[in-house]
């Protein structure tokens, strides 16, 4: 299975970004072989609908799951059209960490509606 | 001649200026001042809009205003993910199998349209906001516009107040700006003659009162600068003034009687009925500049 960390470093062992629009880094790991590859958000600086941005990186890379500190609303709509289940890393001290607690079902995952709130600029 | 109010720092007493300013013109309507009769004032603060509380207009039309936003005919469309290259505001996603849209983020710019290979987007009106025009005390003709609550973006609600509630030939525009600098601000002030700056003469004035004047000379306009609460705080407003060339062209004193009469949803000229001169000379500042910077 195919799972995207946002991280703070372009590292496996990186501690997980809090944030996922704006997340420093993912890391894509394919969980049959543990191979991994980190990539630089390409939402970081958007002025907005970062969120966004950062669900259709996660599509195109084609991860079933997704690991954050936390998930924005428009994030969340556009993650559940994308079909990508979004867990948040709670306690886990690393993105690999963050993995294996994922894979002994031991993170939240978010169900059907958003938080509510939005910010967006002009 | 079109006059924007503005201020940087909110609650410095713009709409108290620009009311005031307002009931001014009309009063000397036919003068040099004022050629053609009372003024526009239009009230471009559309997050919240309040002009309307001091001069009470009757309101004569009450429509909607909107943004164009994209709407995708899934049948035609292959996802190949050009709209969403081109959209600036990741208004639109590839999401899975196909294209998201979120009319939230859409400015409205119409190039997902543009860009769309198999031609199959098509723009729908998203209604973002109400404007509303009438005529308040002495003849002044009166608009403005109210952004629907949860909507961000005030800039096209304010470009089509602009666009929508014109003036009639020669006749004065009072345009009265949101708060702040940033894009509400400058779409309110941008084509104006002359950008009256509203401070006090406090810490936070000063900040925001440099930022203002950075969008003032950015765009090109000629300045000058209202000091309301005077007496309170230190001179580093007027001193900036000075170093800046911007004239102080009236100061209005920190008194508990101006503010409790502004409380009840009076104008400034109403309550106060001795400022009126000097409101007339602030006009007639303002006309100089103007015809000087001609």
């Amino acid at each position: 299975m195919r799972i995207m960390i946002t991280t703070t470093k372009p590292e496996f062992d990186s501690p997980v970004d809090p944030n996922f629009g704006r997340g420093a880094y993912f890391v894509v790991v394919e969980t049959n072989s543990m191979e991994w590859q980190a990539y630089p958000n390409p939402a970081v600086g958007a002025p907005g609908g970062a969120g966004i941005q950062a669900a259709q990186f996660v599509s195109e890379h084609k991860a079933e799951r997704v690991i954050s500190g936390d998930f924005g609303p428009k994030a969340h709509q556009a993650l559940m059209a994308a079909g990508v289940g979004m867990y948040l890393a709670g306690a886990s001290a690393s993105a690999r960490q963050a993995v294996a607690h994922l894979e002994a079902g031991e993170l939240e995952r978010l169900g059907g509606s958003p938080r509510q709130g939005s910010k967006s600029g002009n | 001649m079109r006059i924007a109010v503005a201020s940087g720092k909110g609650g410095t007493g713009k709409t108290t200026v620009a009311t005031s300013l307002a009931l001014c013109l009309a009063a000397n309507g036919g003068s040099a001042l004022s050629p053609a009769g009372p003024p526009l004032l239009l009230d471009c603060d559309v997050e919240a809009p309040n002009a309307h509380l001091f001069l009470r207009p009757s309101w004569e039309a009450v429509w909607p205003v909107g943004i164009p936003v994209p709407q995708i005919d899934p049948a035609g469309c292959t996802a190949c993910g050009r709209c969403a290259e081109v959209c600036a505001f990741n208004a639109l996603a590839i999401l899975g199998s196909g294209v998201q849209v979120f009319p939230e983020l859409c400015h409205g710019c119409g190039s997902c349209t543009l860009a769309c290979p198999e031609g199959v987007i098509t723009e729908v009106v998203r209604p973002i906001g109400v404007l509303r025009r009438g005529t308040a005390q002495q003849g002044i003709d009166f608009g403005h516009g109210e952004l629907s609550i949860g909507e961000p973006m005030a800039v096209p609600v304010i470009r089509e107040l602009k666009r929508q509630v014109n003036a009639r030939p020669g006749q004065v525009v009072i345009l009265d700006a949101p708060p702040g600098t940033s894009c509400p601000v400058v779409e309110a002030v941008r084509g104006s003659d002359f950008l009256l700056l509203v401070t006090e003469p406090t810490p936070f004035g000063l900040h925001d009162l440099r930022l203002a004047v950075e969008v003032g000379h950015a765009l090109g306009l000629p300045m000058g600068a209202v000091i309301n609460r005077d007496g309170i705080g230190d001179d580093s407003v007027t001193r900036f003034c000075e170093n800046k060339g911007i004239p102080v062209l009236m100061r209005i004193p920190f008194e508990r009687a101006i503010a409790r009469d502004s409380a009840l949803g009076r104008t400034l000229l109403e309550t106060h009925p001795e400022y009126a001169p000097r409101f007339r000379e602030l006009a007639g500042d303002i006309l100089r500049q103007v015809e000087g910077a001609r």
